[in-house]
């Protein structure tokens, strides 16, 4: 029997949630970690019940958790990510040289074949690597040192490390991205790296041409076509037909085209999804309304997704990895919000249910489909 | 045996109650107990002192017989009460903060 499952990561603990391919009843399971940030929870595409937890506190610092039967029990596993070589600096709010230091996971990558190997973007910005299940961490010191590093400054958020994609048919690509310094491309396995940020422009910065200090929140990647990557920057909603190398914009009729999250149709490469957000000064959806706006022409024409999400009075945000798809036929889209709400599509969008109304704010939601 | 009272979210991590009973070979110090506390539940280690720099976390104190000792040297011995389980050695977390930025 097919089974999906959805990992969500909060400010007081994570979830489990369950249901079967219908999607209609759900098994709420937690809170695991309670009291712990957890900034997100993600399971091996290699082994289904192998999960990893990033779990943090400002007092206590980072601790990372396994689960090798599904997030039924778990285990805590390495917790010492350690910068390598001599301590660098980057740019503070006040243009001041900082020294990195390590505050917390936001985001777990697991390989794409081994259940054992884990990718972990850290604040402050850092990629960092597990080949042994979370015994032991390792960082990958070539992006924290490529020449802009000592230039970048955090956003609002802090210099977090926040999105690792990888590609299933070229294993030495991986993409990541920085708030706010921007999006970097790997093409051997995080030996070295480049700027992918050729066609971003950001009013806050007065040179045109700028290789750093894009505010990017969020890229998607279909695995079908890893060429093509979506991007919801701080403002602008991007798109590059070329792994990263240029980017044009594709915010095209939505009402605001600041946000936070970006995710791709699991079946329909040009079908994808965000939730404007009013704006950087104002952290909740427009007008009062949750809306979540789906492009099937790989963006410019959106369309609002309003069947069975809030229409008035609502004031919540949708956080960067709050969004997810499964991979059933009739593809299911999840996102969660501030408010504690999780929210499911089992028809691509065109309708949703909240499985879950009073949840602690959501910071993550990623889904498995087991069968 | 050592009595060591633990902050609400190390005792999630750990799984224990709100004290621990530590037995500590040699000198009764804040690092011989902070090590024996480490060694008897690994899942701690990185929370109360940093994972790489081994410093205490800058929002937990380290509190004893009514004295804040978070600043003393380590290996000082503590208290004859500490010592003997009588009173028990506090690890605090800030009721303020616990953001660092």
């Amino acid at each position: 029997m097919v089974k999906v499952r959805l990992l969500v990561g909060t400010h007081k603990g994570a979830f489990v949630l369950t249901s079967d391919e219908r999607r209609r009843d759900w098994k709420v399971d937690g809170p695991h970690f309670a009291g712990w940030d957890v900034y997100h929870v993600k399971g091996s595409p290699a082994d289904p019940n192998r999960l990893y937890a990033a779990q943090s506190r400002g007092w206590f610092g980072q601790v990372v958790q396994r689960s090798d039967d599904g997030g039924a029990t778990w285990e805590p596993v390495g917790n010492q990510f350690q910068y390598e070589g001599a301590t660098s600096t980057h740019k503070w709010y006040d243009n001041t040289d900082h020294p990195y230091e390590l505050l917390r996971v936001w985001h777990l990558e697991p390989s794409l074949t081994d259940p054992d190997t884990v990718y972990a973007g850290v604040e402050d910005a850092a990629l960092f690597r597990t080949t042994d299940a979370g015994k032991s961490w390792e960082e990958l010191p070539a992006l924290r040192t490529h020449p802009t590093a000592s230039t970048w400054a955090p956003g609002a958020g802090g210099l977090c490390l926040h999105t690792i994609i990888l590609d299933k048919d070229n294993p030495n690509r991986i993409v990541t991205a920085i708030s706010s310094a921007g999006a970097f491309r790997s093409d051997d396995a995080g030996n070295t790296w480049r700027t992918i940020t050729k066609g971003l422009h950001s009013n806050y910065i007065p040179d045109p041409d700028a290789e750093v200090g894009h505010c990017v929140h969020h890229i998607a990647m279909h695995p079908s076509r890893p060429n093509v990557l979506f991007m919801q920057k701080h403002w602008d909603v991007m798109r590059s037909d070329n792994s990263g190398d240029s980017w044009h914009e594709v915010s095209g009729n939505l009402p605001s085209d600041f946000g936070f999250v970006i995710d791709v149709h699991a079946h329909e490469p040009e079908t994808i999804y965000v939730v404007p957000i009013k704006s950087d000064s104002d952290h909740f959806v427009p007008d009062g309304k949750l809306r979540v706006y789906r492009s099937r022409t790989g963006g410019n024409e959106w369309e609002a997704l309003t069947k069975g999400l809030p229409q008035e009075d609502c004031y919540v945000n949708v956080l960067r990895d709050a969004m997810t798809v499964d991979s059933l036929d009739s593809c299911g889209v999840y996102f969660g919000t501030t408010g504690g709400q999780v929210y499911g599509s089992a028809d691509g969008g065109d309708s949703w249910n909240a499985i879950v109304h009073d949840l602690p704010a959501v910071l993550s939601v990623e889904v498995q489909t087991l069968s | 045996m050592i009595r060591v009272e633990l902050p609400a979210n190390l005792r999630t991590l750990a799984n224990v109650g709100r004290v621990v009973e530590l037995g500590v070979d040699g000198p009764v110090t804040q690092r011989s107990v902070l090590d024996a506390l480490e060694a008897a539940y690994p899942m701690l280690r990185g929370t109360i002192r940093d994972a790489v720099t081994h410093k205490r976390r800058p929002m937990l104190r380290f509190f004893a017989c009514e004295e804040d000792l978070s600043d003393q040297p380590l290996d000082s011995p503590l208290p004859e009460e500490v010592a003997h389980g009588r009173e028990p050695y506090l690890v605090v977390g800030a009721i303020a903060g616990g953001c660092l930025r």
